[in-house]
């Protein structure tokens, strides 16, 4: 994209606000959200982003979108993924490992069932949630 | 089709031992008896962090928080929550809680966190300018381009009382203002990211988590004051963290919120970023502009301050990452947002990075005025191994230590340094019983020795004398008057350093001896080191009556010191042994005492 206007900024802003809120990223119903800082890497997430996209391929699951994001805090659980599915309330899973990931996928992603012992939460509310005003 | 229902049930230790099985079995039970085991998941889940309030039970997708739940809840809670969708309000934690200090109604009431700084780590992916945008990205630079004079941001920021968070604690506005005033044509922006204390790392994790953040606060401040230039100097062992910020000033620039006529305003903003090599003392501002300019990372003395003669003798706003993430929040909400948040001394939140012997080691964002206590134990889940609180360090090695008795002090910029320590960029240390106070002083103080730049004598032969002290303590041959000398030492150290560095390096020592002249007693007066960490303190020794001569322990000793034949007991010849511990490690019969 080249410079933009005010105009186009804010058209910008609030088309990909309407996205984020739907949480539709390039059409796919599925995100998986990877803390990929320099902690979730140091703590292997890397791995993790690789079990995922093996496992997603090897089920032919196309309409899952996988990310990455900075560290969420939670520093003794890493590495932290959060996974955000249509009718469910978003989760974030802490110590996942490849094994994880794969229950992950064929649990959450596929049945629809949350994966027990690696469910964590958010550390605070989102300031920003409601237009940051 | 998605549950109806997913009922958490909090699993972490404190929880777990609260019976937090029982009542997951019971909801298990319950669920199937009342016949919506297909509608509900019971799941087990980490610590909630809210420990002295458990077992925690949290329904989603209400969100509701059940507290002090008992297994002969889980039947009320499944007929009434799952099968009526009616709330069981007497398990419901009571929303007037201890939230004295931070009045802002959006914060969930049971979360001592509060994320300004932290707003999008975690949110966005950091590499990708248009999620940043989504959430309120660049709308500050907006107002602050189209909408408010340099005064109403001025104003704005002295409202807020924004206090820089690299430890100091100078009110922000103070500082961009007397840039703003300056006459000159060249000014600078400056982002101090040279984040040094060991255990630290809120910085990296912002600039990682939120790169644009940073940004877009830099070009507010340079139409603020009338800067077009800002510097990042970032640690190059920060790689992840630089690279990050070179995509993010990459899209900036594509998208025209960095470079020649920002969104059509006429005002132009570019950024360079400056890697440094490590060196502690260029977290100390004047150092690190020297540092900027290609010369030797040394302090010269203020005034003049880089507000008037900063880099290249131009007028420069300097300030730590941390203080820079919150300048989009403060001109998205406003001053007074701010201004409820925290204490009347200091307000706002404080980034800690939670490290040490704790149980939930983490980055931790909260009101300022929240105790060390809710920190440690509700956020942080107490000590580790279930071991004894001993003190906390904060300020990394320009800080002190708190005790016991001082948990429940609320954490400002005013409170710590009473007690002796300081709020510093935010690390946070504990130590637990096993920890030697003197041990862990000395480690601070050879850090700062270390990397003194030895300009003035003070810092540099005072150090030096400091730890030569504290060597001699921890080797058992200290005296009583050498403490009385460290005291002296630190205290001209204080007064005379040229810079922070300095000035803050004899704390660990001179509050350890404060609270803890016991212990150091114990090192001089008695020889011993009570937590067994100073190893010419120490000597291990064989119990005659639990030795069954297996040799594991000789064979494995690394200089021979043990001697004895097979199936006798074996002996340590006390001048050979180099107190390396292996065979206290070795020994399966608990036959080596240290004493």
């Amino acid at each position: 994209m080249a410079k933009m206007t005010l105009e186009e900024l804010r058209k910008l802003r609030d088309s990909k606000k309407s996205d984020l809120r739907k949480r539709d990223i390039a059409g796919k119903d599925f995100q998986i959200i990877i803390g990929m800082g320099t902690c979730g890497i140091a703590a292997g997430a890397k791995g993790v982003f690789d079990a995922f996209m093996e496992e997603l391929d090897a089920r032919k699951l196309d309409n899952v979108a996988v990310t990455q994001t900075g560290c969420m805090g939670l520093c003794y659980v890493e590495p932290t993924v959060e996974i955000i599915a249509p009718d469910m309330p978003p989760v974030i899973y802490g110590k996942v490992d490849a094994t994880v990931a794969r229950l992950i996928v064929e649990d959450h992603i596929m049945k629809k069932k949350m994966v027990s012992d690696h469910v964590f939460d958010r550390p605070s509310a989102d300031i920003i949630k409601d237009g940051g005003k | 089709m998605a549950l109806k229902n997913y009922i958490l049930v909090c699993g972490g230790t404190a929880c777990e031992s609260s019976k937090a099985n029982d009542i997951y079995e019971a909801l298990i039970s319950e669920s199937k008896a009342q016949g919506v085991s297909d509608d509900v998941q019971i799941v087990k889940t980490g610590c909630f962090g809210f420990c002295e309030q458990g077992p925690i039970v949290k329904i989603l997708p209400e969100d509701s928080f059940y507290v002090q739940v008992q297994p002969e809840d889980a039947k009320e809670l499944i007929a009434e929550h799952v099968i009526k969708g009616r709330e069981v309000k007497r398990l419901l934690y009571a929303k007037e809680g201890s939230r004295k200090h931070a009045k802002v109604e959006d914060i969930e009431f049971y979360q001592k966190q509060f994320r300004i700084v932290l707003r999008n780590c975690g949110f966005i992916d950091p590499e990708n300018i248009d999620e940043y945008i989504a959430r309120e990205g660049y709308v500050a630079l907006e107002k602050v381009l189209f909408e408010m004079s340099s005064d109403d941001v001025i104003n704005e920021l002295k409202i807020a009382n924004l206090r820089g968070r690299g430890g100091a604690g100078f009110p922000t506005w103070m500082k961009w203002n007397f840039t703003r005033q300056a006459k000159d044509g060249q000014k600078y922006i400056v982002v101090n990211a040279d984040e040094g204390d060991p255990g630290a790392y809120m910085d990296r994790s912002t600039l990682e988590g939120d790169p644009h953040s940073i940004l877009e606060a830099m070009a507010i401040a340079g139409k603020t004051v009338g800067a077009d230039k800002g510097y990042i100097y970032i640690r190059a062992e920060y790689p992840l963290a630089i690279r990050r910020l070179e995509i993010a000033m990459a899209q900036a620039k594509e998208y025209g919120l960095l470079g020649n006529d920002i969104l059509g305003s006429g005002f132009n903003f570019d950024i360079e970023i400056r890697l440094g090599a490590g060196a502690f003392v260029c977290g100390e501002e004047t150092a690190l502009l020297a540092s900027i300019q290609g010369g030797r990372g040394m302090p010269v003395p203020r005034p003049p301050f880089p507000a008037v003669k900063g880099l290249w003798g131009k007028p420069t706003v300097i300030n730590n990452v941390e203080t820079w993430a919150n300048i989009p929040v403060i001109i998205l909400k406003g001053g007074s947002w701010f201004s409820q948040i925290g204490t009347a001394d200091s307000h706002g939140t404080k980034v800690f990075a939670l490290t040490g012997k704790i149980r939930n080691s983490g980055l931790v964002e909260v009101p300022m005025g929240t105790t060390l206590r809710e920190i440690i134990y509700d956020i942080g889940g107490g000590i580790a191994n279930n071991k004894e609180f001993k003190a906390v360090q904060t300020g990394g090695p320009s800080g002190g230590v708190i005790t016991k008795e001082f948990l429940d002090t609320p954490i400002d910029f005013g409170s710590l340094t009473k007690l002796g320590s300081m709020m510093g960029s935010g690390g946070m240390i504990v130590m637990d019983e096993d920890d030697c106070i003197v041990d862990v002083a000395k480690f601070y103080l050879n850090f700062t020795v270390d990397e003194s730049c030895g300009k003035c004598a003070p810092c540099r032969i005072g150090g030096r004398s400091l730890a030569n002290l504290l060597e001699k303590v921890t080797k058992g041959t200290g005296t009583l008057a050498d403490l009385d000398q460290m005291v002296e030492i630190g205290e001209a150290m204080k007064k005379a350093s040229l810079c922070a560095l300095g000035q803050t390096a004899p704390n660990p020592i001179l509050s350890s001896l404060h609270y803890f002249k016991d212990e150091y007693l114990a090192h001089v007066i008695d020889k011993k080191c009570p937590s067994g960490k100073c190893k010419s303190l120490i000597s291990y020794y064989i119990i005659e009556d639990k030795c069954i001569g297996c040799t594991a322990c000789a064979r494995k000793c690394p200089t021979a010191a043990i001697s004895g034949e097979r199936r006798e007991v074996h002996v340590i010849n006390q001048a050979a042994c180099i107190k390396c511990g292996v065979c206290f490690e070795t020994c399966k019969f608990g036959a080596i005492e240290i004493r």
